[in-house]
């Protein structure tokens, strides 16, 4: 079946996004990505080494098929954020830009409106751009109308691995969106990706519960095999939950 | 970004959504009927034949549904016409251009006669009527009408000619809330044969009316399909189809769906697919259960005991003894009416009939904050 998640101009045959931080190296991080078929993989600009063309992590995940899309976590308002999307375009040759504004450090909680401010600018400059978000719906619309190319909602706090506990709006956004909607922190195991992707998220984001498995590898193949059973559970259209109406006191007598 | 429904709308066939609808199994209707959050597919179930014997627990469902959205209310307004003049030839309507009937377009001193009974009536909302005649009855008589009633009523409508976005902005600026325009019927051709002049004749221009009134910020957009002009079910679907189309592209826009039908052995154009008042409860409900949210609106076209039993089932808002000729509350009230009523109690009536119901009558939901 011809199911590929089309992104800007780019085509995507893998609906699960990766990420790069938290791997105990880069040899297992590069084993870890390579079982995830992942074709899209994010990794913070501060992680590099711009000048050092032999930079080891980015050695580690450029093949073919492969995007890198560089994130921008580490600033703190729109400022720094456009001013680090542009240093990443430079340095990584992408105009593709993860946008992810968290001033608060502990929780890393993305800034709706820095967010927003920086999403519009970023996309006046020519950027794509995937803004990583509470699962907002008015902010998804929002940033729709200043041109972003998708959403990332979160599921739940970044990190947590606590799962899709957003489940209520993340209906809503992808009730409503135009643009691909991709579920991005808090999912801690392959089931929890299922299940966005069984509501009928676009795509998943999932670096840490792979990073930090006891086995990067085979968890990264678990989440590659529970997002595509999650996708085909969605277009194959779940069976529903039984429930009963009872007709107690007819409404429509009135029709016979 | 330009945009507009008829983009989606030109990638669907009549005959071929109409089989769809008609192909819909028990187990389609079962499985749309189970579910929490229904789509498009699940609409057509339960609008197609496969769904009549399912036709209590949609009612039902659409009652629960309703009530937990709207509560035990019922929103109240009323029409005034303001004018019966007609540029356009149609051919199922009583003011169309070729009928021999005397015109009116009602002056400052006679809209405010008219608004002193409707006022006396309690009614705070109030949709205005006119034909399209643009010399007389343009954007500037429009507005003006507006300004001249803007103190008395919290909330108008508008039911007139689809306008460019830009007359559209002056009038919200005006603080115009909401436009109804129905496309009729969304069959092409046959939309043709009931409008074969005037600027209605335009399919497309009515059809894209809804994305200039979203453009332009309007509060609300009620639509409807005049249903009897085509099959009731594809037109039911269309409409439907478009509802979805601009909840997704205008977000921050109200909708209302609105279930007029020609009715046959009225006098009037006989209804080509007749929908029969089981087909029109079946609608209604299919439209609750595809959208929790969408009001649902039902005039004084249908007969009192429909009325009184299909308050319960999805609908939101009514009309009641409306007049639907320019002056037909004071001014004038024996001219000729452009379609026929049927339920012509009193409004204190029908306020009684819904409280003995246990539904509140609302008659003021809205105020302008500028």
């Amino acid at each position: 079946m011809n199911d590929i998640l089309k992104i800007a101009d780019k085509e995507f045959n893998s609906r699960l996004f990766t990420g790069t931080g938290k791997f105990s190296s880069n040899h297992l991080m590069s084993e870890a990505l390579i079982a995830s078929d992942s074709e899209l993989i994010t990794v913070a600009l501060k992680r590099v080494d711009v000048d050092n063309e032999q930079d080891k992590m980015l050695q580690s995940i450029l093949r073919p098929n492969v995007n890198l899309l560089p994130n921008t976590s580490g600033v703190r308002d729109a400022k720094e954020a456009v001013f680090a999307a542009q240093l990443a375009r430079e340095a990584l040759e992408t105009n593709w830009i993860k946008l992810e504004i968290h001033p608060d450090p502990r929780y890393l909680l993305p800034d709706p409106i820095e967010t927003l401010k920086a999403a519009e600018e970023l996309v006046k400059l020519g950027f794509v751009v995937m803004p990583y978000i509470h699962a907002d719906p008015v902010l998804c619309k929002r940033l729709e109308d200043v041109g972003v190319q998708c959403v990332m909602p979160l599921g739940a706090p970044i990190g947590t691995n606590k799962g899709i506990k957003t489940v209520d709006f993340l209906e809503i956004i992808i009730e409503q969106s135009n643009v691909p909607v991709i579920v991005d922190a808090g999912i801690g195991s392959p089931s929890h990706a299922a299940y966005a992707m069984e509501l009928g998220a676009d795509a998943v984001l999932v670096n840490t519960a792979i990073a930090v498995s006891q086995n990067p590898v085979q968890m990264a193949k678990a989440f590659k095999m529970a997002v595509e059973a999650g996708r085909m559970a969605f277009n194959a259209k779940l069976a529903s939950v039984k429930k009963h109406a009872e007709a107690s006191s007819p409404l429509t007598s009135f029709l016979q | 970004m330009n945009n507009t429904f008829q983009n989606q709308f030109d990638t669907y066939n009549w005959d071929e959504t109409l089989a769809s609808i008609n192909a819909k199994t028990t187990q389609d209707v079962e499985y749309a009927l189970s579910k929490n959050k229904r789509d498009l597919e699940d609409f057509k179930a339960l609008i197609s034949p496969a769904a009549a014997p399912y036709l209590e627990q949609m009612a039902q469902l659409s009652m629960a549904s309703t009530k937990k959205r709207f509560g035990n209310t019922i929103q109240m307004y009323v029409p005034m016409y303001l004018s019966n003049e007609c540029q356009n030839i149609c051919t199922y309507c009583g003011f169309s251009m070729t009928n021999k009937i005397p015109r009116r377009t009602l002056t400052d001193d006679e809209i405010l006669k008219e608004i002193a009974f409707i006022k006396s009536k309690r009614y705070d909302h109030i949709l205005l009527v006119t034909g399209e005649a643009n010399k007389t009855v343009g954007v500037p008589y429009i507005k003006h009408a507006m300004e001249l009633i803007k103190d008395q009523f919290s909330n108008i409508t508008i039911e007139v000619q689809p306008l460019d976005q830009h007359e559209y902005e002056e009038l919200i600026e005006a603080n115009l809330y909401a436009v109804l325009v129905y496309q009729e019927t969304y069959h092409r051709d046959e939309y043709k044969k009931h409008h074969p002049k005037g600027k209605k004749s335009n399919f497309d221009y009515r059809l894209d009316t809804a994305d200039r009134l979203g453009k332009a910020g309007v509060h609300k957009i009620g639509l409807g399909a005049l249903f009897g002009l085509e099959d009731w079910r594809a037109d039911s679907f269309f409409t439907a189809l478009h509802l979805k189309y601009l909840q997704k592209t205008y977000w921050k826009t109200k909708y209302s769906i609105s279930f007029p039908r020609l009715r046959p052995h009225s006098g009037g154009l006989e209804p080509k697919v007749e929908m029969t008042d089981k087909h029109l409860v079946q609608t209604i409900c299919a439209f609750r259960l595809l959208d929790e949210d969408v009001e649902l609106s039902m005039s004084t076209r249908e007969s009192e005991v429909f009325r009184n039993n299909i308050v319960h089932l999805g609908i939101t808002s009514l009309s009641a003894e409306s007049k639907t000729n320019p002056g037909g509350y004071v001014v004038e009230p024996q001219s000729l009416e452009q379609f026929e009523i049927s339920d012509e109690r009193p409004t204190e009536e029908i306020a009684l009939m819904l409280e003995n119901q246990g539904l509140e009558p609302v008659w003021k939901d809205w105020e302008a904050f500028k």
